[in-house]
């Protein structure tokens, strides 16, 4: 069953995406980390942003896909509620669809620093789903 | 925490004898009580620590230790360089130099009262805080550099406060040897529209109330009594910092087998002092430590035309500023020889003790200020560096309360709406662009900083010298 949960971590927070496939799991992950933020649920995704990621196994490639969001996030003052993912060997192509922060409608508690490697886990579960997580530093 | 694995050397001090593959003994500086509220995590990340190649000493953790990333919260590490010590980014951590910064008002509360909730909205108006919030500066390429390479010397070039402010910054406000060029394109980018913002999490502007002086002859130097009105002002080096940790940490994690390091986590991730990446990493960190500088000093410019716009009377000096997630060449006395040590301190404050050449003049016979954060709503804490402290953790002290319980957990007990009404019965107003925000930074989820301070305190490694309560929050 797809879907996203957050686990804690003392000062900051786990981000834990569930899917079918590696994707899958990967673009749970990410609703995860925006759900840290405010509520997925009030982003409308009227704008999109592709981007490309390297990394030699898929634990670093999560981070550095969770990393990149936070990049564009910051940068471009958006947020995420939609995501497409591809994941091809140790290349990840992806769409994700938001809208600009709008303080008084979205609330954002707090941004997210970073993705870590603490608590970094990408791994097929005994039922066949993926699961992919870390903490993010808040 | 379970104490067995500790021998006791004194009711302050907790060690672990080398063992496995631990170079040095591990050290924690606590309470007994402290001890075993503390995060089975600090054990294990202090041991890792003391794996490290170059390690001197020992591997230490301050009093309000908690579990981080590969270093506790509250670590601190030194190494040698020509030992084959090394840098790690992990143990700066993603937001370098985060720091707190005090400054004198010369008012009293009878000043404030009539004006808080005007000093409140001025604040809040004039000090960009929150998420996706930008500052009045934007920076060209060449800006940009000039910024990272002079930190608050750059700032105040630029007319963001006073020259005078700069000799109570420590490096007297510009880190040398910082490499711009280090700094990635994706790291500058976050921090074009960021400089002069506070962020958010537990970063925030408070103005403060003298409560308690502890020492009256350190509170003298620091031109402290009881009854002052003050304002601290805790962020760090925004978008850049986070974006030069997380590639760091990447790059460093990767090459660490190419040196022969075996990392027991992989946010150790480190890399010989002596290496391309390792200078690479030191000339970014030092980059970063100068935008923290930077920001903090734009902060206060901000602050300053807030409080002239409605006490012009005031007058806000500068007490001190101080980092708290750092990697600095420092000068100690190892058993009675002088080395030249990377000093890594992961949300532990610099504490250096009377008499070091590196502090300003009016403080150095009194010891460095060591600027301690409480919690929004709680109280905060001045304290000094001292003689023992130099002995104890190369010149280190704690450096806030530390979390009791998650984000998640308190936003499911507090209501942000409560708590600020809750607090302005109290007299404490707060002001913040995300009730959720205020939720999750809740003063009743974070630990007790007055146990932590008593414990720095009685552990030598800093002297009390006064306690701060909130008046008014502006919280990012």
């Amino acid at each position: 069953m797809t879907h996203w949960e957050h686990f804690t971590h003392g000062a900051d927070i786990g981000v834990r995406g569930i899917g079918n496939t590696l994707s899958e799991a990967f673009e749970q992950a990410a609703l995860a980390m925006t759900a840290v933020i405010c509520d997925p649920a009030l982003v409308q995704a009227t704008e999109s942003v592709t981007v490309t990621c390297d990394a030699p196994d898929a634990e670093y490639l999560l981070a550095d896909w969770l990393n990149r969001l936070v990049f564009e996030m910051a940068t471009r003052h958006l947020l995420f509620s939609h995501f497409q993912v591809t994941i091809q060997g140790e290349q990840l192509t992806a769409t994700a669809w938001g809208e600009p922060v709008e303080v008084a409608r979205h609330q954002p508690a707090v941004e997210v620093k970073g993705a870590t490697y603490t608590e970094l886990k990408v791994a097929q579960t005994e039922t066949g789903e993926w699961l992919a997580q870390c903490i993010v530093d808040v | 925490m379970d104490l067995s694995r500790f021998s006791k050397v004194s009711d302050y001090e907790w060690r672990v004898e080398p063992h496995g593959k631990m170079r040095v003994p591990a050290v924690i500086f606590a309470s007994e009580t402290l001890m075993r509220d503390m995060d089975e995590k600090v054990f294990e990340q202090v041991t890792n620590v003391a794996t490290l190649p170059g390690i001197v000493k020992a591997a230490y953790a301050m009093p309000d230790a908690h579990w981080g990333y590969g270093f506790p919260i509250g670590g601190v590490a030194a190494f040698d360089a020509d030992q084959g010590g090394v840098v790690s980014a992990g143990g700066v951590g993603f937001d370098i130099s985060c720091g707190v910064r005090t400054l004198h008002t010369g008012l009293t509360l009878d000043d404030i009262e009539p004006v808080k909730q005007r000093l409140a909205d001025t604040l809040f108006a004039r000090v960009p805080a929150g998420v996706g919030s930008t500052g009045r500066i934007h920076l060209s390429a060449q800006e940009m550099d000039a910024m990272l390479k002079g930190g608050a010397q750059w700032a105040v070039k630029q007319g963001y406060g006073e020259a005078a402010d700069l000799a109570r910054i420590e490096e007297n406000g510009c880190m040398a040897d910082a490499a711009p060029h280090e700094v990635s394109d994706f790291a500058k980018r976050r921090q074009r529209d960021e400089v002069g913002t506070l962020g958010s999490g537990n970063h925030y502007l408070e103005v403060q109330r003298v409560m308690e002086i502890f020492d009256a002859r350190i509170a003298q130097a620091y031109g402290l009594k009881v009854g002052d009105i003050v304002v601290s002002i805790h962020c760090g080096s925004r978008g850049l910092g986070h974006q030069i940790g997380t590639e760091f940490l990447k790059r460093m994690a990767l090459s660490a087998k190419d040196y022969g390091i075996q990392l027991p986590d992989r946010e150790l991730a480190c890399a010989p002092i002596h290496s391309d990446i390792g200078q690479q990493y030191l000339g970014a960190m030092r980059a970063a430590i100068n935008c923290a500088l930077a920001n903090r000093q734009v902060i206060t410019h901000l602050t300053r035309e807030a409080f002239a716009a409605v006490l012009p009377q005031a007058q806000l000096d500068l007490l001190y500023d101080v980092s708290h997630n750092t990697c600095k060449l420092e000068t100690h006395v190892v058993d009675g020889v002088q080395r030249r040590l990377f000093v890594h301190r992961k949300g532990a404050t610099r504490a250096f003790g009377p008499g070091r050449s590196d502090l300003p003049e009016q403080y150095r016979h009194v010891g460095q200020p060591v600027l301690i954060g409480g919690s929004m709503g709680t109280a905060s804490y001045i304290l000094a560096g001292c003689e023992e402290s130099e002995s104890h953790a190369f010149g280190s002290a704690c450096h806030g309360a530390g979390r009791a319980m998650s984000r998640t957990q308190a936003t499911k007990r507090w209501r942000g709406r409560e708590l600020v009404d809750d607090l302005a019965r109290h007299g404490i107003l707060i002001r913040s662009p995300s009730l959720r925000g205020v939720a999750e930074e809740a003063p009743g989820a974070y630990k007790d900083v007055s146990e932590v301070v008593d414990a720095a305190d009685h552990a030598g490694l800093a002297r009390k010298v006064a306690k701060l309560a909130p008046l008014l929050c502006i919280k990012g």
